[in-house]
């Protein structure tokens, strides 16, 4: 059986599977919960500074449904920890105590302020925690007041607080990175060069998830009105996987370890994520949909691919796919597929020739042969884009198959029907 | 009668068998009707097919992938809408059609999942809640065109032909033989299978309309005339049933307690109390139809402890669905195949029992008693094999009015046309499936045939 221990920046733990810092690890009650469910680390809910407490409003999250499916994608306007700062440590450190075994991360965010950092992460050391994560994502509230991605959209404010961070605490310092920006090499950058020990993303995405069309308000609706959120859920997840490989293919960022998070809700979702270099893997939605229990399947799954591919230890895939994620300029030009449909297998539905005769390239052929409905790919027509694949309910019915055109791997560059490559001919 | 002769007499035919919460019960609604979210959850399921095979096997073509995607959205009165567009009787149909064998057989669900979108249940959905609305009319009359149209049957044919009509603006006047509209919806369907008074109400939706009229207790042949409509109005659309029931061929059918089914289920439609109507301990049934399981069910939900329904051929060859059969069998009605009536047995002009006789298939495949006997006890024997059109009231002066078809039904051509100029003809008295939608269906294109056939002759 494959060993899903798994070790992130000088932190380990039986599996690698965390609670996100979110609504279920907000106190010890969810949180022993989780760890006695299987669960194999908690980031603490993100404490505020001692002081003016932090009060939620009533209705808190939103929601995507999608063809009968709920919470594709979900978003929250919740703010960071409403409980007072010494109950949260006492739990925390009675947490570490009884559960030494499970990774106990403790999500911050405190004003942009040197003291702050200083004074919040003094108390924090004395629970006897694994780590800190720096909460600089949080798109919603807190942003207003300076504070959550209002830091993480700044470079220099997430090194400066990384810098700080670094400077008051031994333990390991991870950076949680906003996706709410153009560029995500820009911030994680920053967090390498402020000695960062890892970064954690994806936060939540700035979002409405819906317009109540009775009240005209954007949902989750507070009396009439609505704010605009962060979104997570199964909708995020290529959002989040494409910006994790981002930071894993980038020299700069220096193979700094990454803390995964986004749409994580199976096994395989989480193999994806470290396949494409994260170390742990961080889940909220799955849980708040269907409860802990979900980690019985995460990690067995897991467990089970891992065997039938051979993998021993989670370190012997990951970042196995980084090698394979590159631009579009490096993709070959000659690779040609294109689409079968096994007849065995088609139950005459006949959305592959729709989609490809309304939306696509006419490709599909449709026949009638008294009852009998008949697809099939026209293959001088077929440029291999997937999408009868895609559509079709059944699966394997239609698999894209290579055309063995002999021709060898060629770039956009080095492309002759390039206009650059045109001027020089 | 005396205790002595009581004691002698076996037979045993009584009302209230059961109490009035039983019969509530066993005649309410057969399938209850989908709540929101069981219909968004089965429309979800939908694979909104190109060229889907559903709607080919529907009769009267209703696009069903988009009905049911606009379930899903929650566009229930826009499914309705798309649903009575094609089959102003989808309601109805969506309760007494075998889908098992049309729609529902043609989903490709089936081959993938093994399961098939409910389709008739989500039509019901869709149609019981705009049947709900204050806003239920989708449909709006042109303006009057002064051309008067009469049909002949308040039938599903005879209904669906006016409604096509009075929307073009027209004035339809329907002349019923019955006291009610809706044919065999309102006299022959199986009780559960429209519960609620859902025939009126769904009579009640097509006449709404405006420009219908209808002229109850008028029967052709009787009170009205072909050659008579065919003078007084511009078109004439015949809808008429078939009014005749086989017969036994057997001595002392004329036994009492001996009853055609259809007779009885009319009564049994028609009854204020269900607790009133007398059935018996012992019913056999005759017949292999819907009509037969129809009746062995409902009177076994009377009551009557032993329904025994035989009928002379194998389960395959019984033309009730076999759903239908699997249902009656769940209702504890007894299924004996291969036997066929030889002797009512009668008891001081009452029948007590049938002698029946096996049947088999002899080399060529022709049905014949094997001579091995048996009989049941039977306090009522309905018989269930089958209906004739009658076509007499189309005789005047002795001479067929129009053409009929080789099996006895009025022939028309593909518009619904008889050989007979401005006089159209669908439902039972064609040929055709004997199905309401397959009636509602001849009734939607002759009216399409007459309107055009109007507007060319000004």
């Amino acid at each position: 059986m494959a060993d899903i221990t798994c070790k992130i920046a000088g932190v380990t733990s039986p599996n690698p599977f965390w609670l996100a810092s979110a609504p279920p690890t907000d106190k010890e009650y969810n949180v022993v919960r989780a760890v006695e469910a299987g669960w194999g680390g908690v980031v603490w809910k993100t404490l505020g500074e001692e002081g003016p407490p932090v009060v939620n409003v009533s209705s808190r999250y939103g929601a995507i449904n999608y063809g009968g499916n709920k919470m594709a994608g979900l978003n929250n306007i919740e703010l960071i920890t409403d409980r007072p700062l010494d109950v949260n440590l006492k739990e925390i450190e009675r947490v570490k105590k009884n559960w030494p075994d499970r990774a106990l991360i403790v999500s911050l965010m405190v004003p942009c302020e040197e003291q702050s950092w200083q004074k919040i992460l003094k108390r924090v050391e004395t629970t006897g925690c694994d780590g800190v994560e720096l909460n600089f994502g949080c798109p919603h509230g807190m942003s207003e007041r300076g504070m959550g991605s209002a830091v993480g959209q700044v470079p220099e404010y997430i090194k400066q607080v990384t810098e700080w961070c670094k400077k008051y605490t031994k333990m390991p310092v991870f950076v949680k990175l906003t996706p709410n920006i153009t560029n995500i090499l820009h911030p994680a950058r920053a967090a390498v060069s402020g000695g960062a020990d890892a970064v954690s993303l994806i936060n939540t995405i700035n979002s409405i998830t819906s317009v109540n069309l009775d009240l005209m308000a954007p949902e989750p609706v507070v009396n009439g009105i609505g704010a605009h959120g962060g979104y997570c859920g199964p909708a995020v997840k290529p959002i989040a996987l494409c910006m994790v490989g981002e930071i894993a293919r980038d020299p700069d960022c220096k193979k700094i370890p990454i803390s995964g998070i986004g749409g994580i809700s199976t096994w395989r979702d989480a193999a994806e994520f470290i396949s494409l270099g994260a170390g742990s893997v961080q889940v909220c939605t799955a849980a708040m949909h269907y409860g802990f229990k979900i980690i019985d399947d995460l990690t067995d799954g897991l467990s089970n691919w891992m065997d039938e591919k051979g993998y021993q230890t989670l370190d012997d895939f990951r970042g196995k796919a980084v090698p394979n994620y590159k631009n579009w300029q490096d993709l070959d030009m000659n690779y040609d597929i294109k689409a079968v449909i096994d007849q065995d297998k088609c139950i005459q539905c006949g959305l592959c020739h729709i989609v490809c005769e309304d939306t696509s390239h006419q490709a599909v052929k449709a026949e009638r042969l008294g009852d009998t409905r008949r697809y099939t790919v026209i293959d001088e027509e077929c440029v291999g884009c997937n999408l009868c694949m895609l559509a079709c309910p059944v699966d394997t019915c239609i698999t894209m198959k290579r055309v063995d055109n002999g021709k060898p791997y060629l770039t956009w560059p080095n492309d002759p029907r390039n206009a650059a490559n045109m001027k020089k001919a | 009668m005396s205790k002595a002769a009581e004691a002698e007499n076996p037979v045993d035919i009584a009302a209230g068998r059961l109490s009035a919460a039983q019969y509530a019960e066993n005649f309410s609604d057969v399938a209850p009707p989908l709540d929101r979210n069981s219909a968004v959850t089965e429309a979800n399921r939908c694979l909104f097919c190109f060229d889907a095979p559903c709607i080919e096997a529907c009769l009267t073509s209703i696009d069903i992938p988009v009905f049911i995607k606009k379930i899903s959205t929650d566009n229930v009165k826009g499914a309705a809408t798309t649903i009575l567009s094609a089959n102003i009787m989808g309601g109805s149909c969506s309760r007494v059609c075998p889908v098992e064998e049309l729609c529902e057989e043609a989903c490709v669900r089936n081959t993938q999942s093994g399961q098939p979108i409910k389709i008739g249940q989500l039509q019901r959905y869709a149609t019981d809640h705009l049947y709900s609305r204050k806003d239920a009319q989708v449909f709006t009359r042109k303006p009057a065109t002064g051309k008067k149209i009469a049909i002949v049957g308040a039938g599903p044919a005879g209904l669906s032909c006016a409604h096509g009509l009075a929307r073009e603006g027209h004035n339809v006047t329907i002349f019923e033989a019955r006291p009610k509209a809706g044919g065999l919806n309102e006299y022959g369907i199986a009780a559960y299978k429209v519960a609620g008074n859902f025939a009126q109400r769904e009579t009640d939706f097509i006449l709404a309309i405006g420009g219908i009229e209808i002229k109850n207790g008028q029967a052709l042949g009787q009170q009205i005339t072909l050659s008579q409509l065919r003078k007084d109005y511009d078109a004439v659309f015949l809808g008429m049933g078939m009014k005749g029931v086989n017969a036994l061929g057997l001595e002392a059918e004329n036994l009492q307690g001996v009853e055609n089914a259809v007779d009885y289920i009319e009564k049994l439609r028609q009854a204020k109390d269900l607790g009133k109507l007398p059935v018996g301990r012992h019913v056999v049934v005759i017949g292999g139809g819907n009509t037969a399981i129809d009746i062995a069910i409902q009177t076994k939900r009377l009551g009557a402890e032993y329904v025994t329904l035989v009928y002379r051929r194998g389960a395959g060859e019984m033309s009730a669905t076999h759903h239908e059969q699997e249902f009656a069998q769940t209702n504890g009605v007894t299924i004996k195949h291969w036997a066929q009536p030889k002797k009512l047995i009668g008891f001081q002009g009452h029948v007590t029992g049938v002698e029946f006789e096996y049947t088999q298939l002899d080399a060529n495949g022709k049905l014949m008693g094997t001579g091995d006997t048996f009989s049941i006890p039977a306090d009522m024997v309905f018989k269930a094999i089958g209906q004739t059109f009658v076509a007499t009231p189309l005789k005047e002066q002795g001479r067929d009015l129009l053409q009929l078809t080789k099996k006895g039904r009025i022939a028309v051509n593909e518009d619904g046309q008889t050989s007979l100029p401005g006089v159209w003809a669908g439902g039972d008295c064609t040929e055709g499936q004997d199905l309401t939608v397959a009636a509602v269906e001849d009734g939607k294109i002759a009216a399409i045939a007459i309107n055009r056939a109007l507007k060319e002759k000004k």
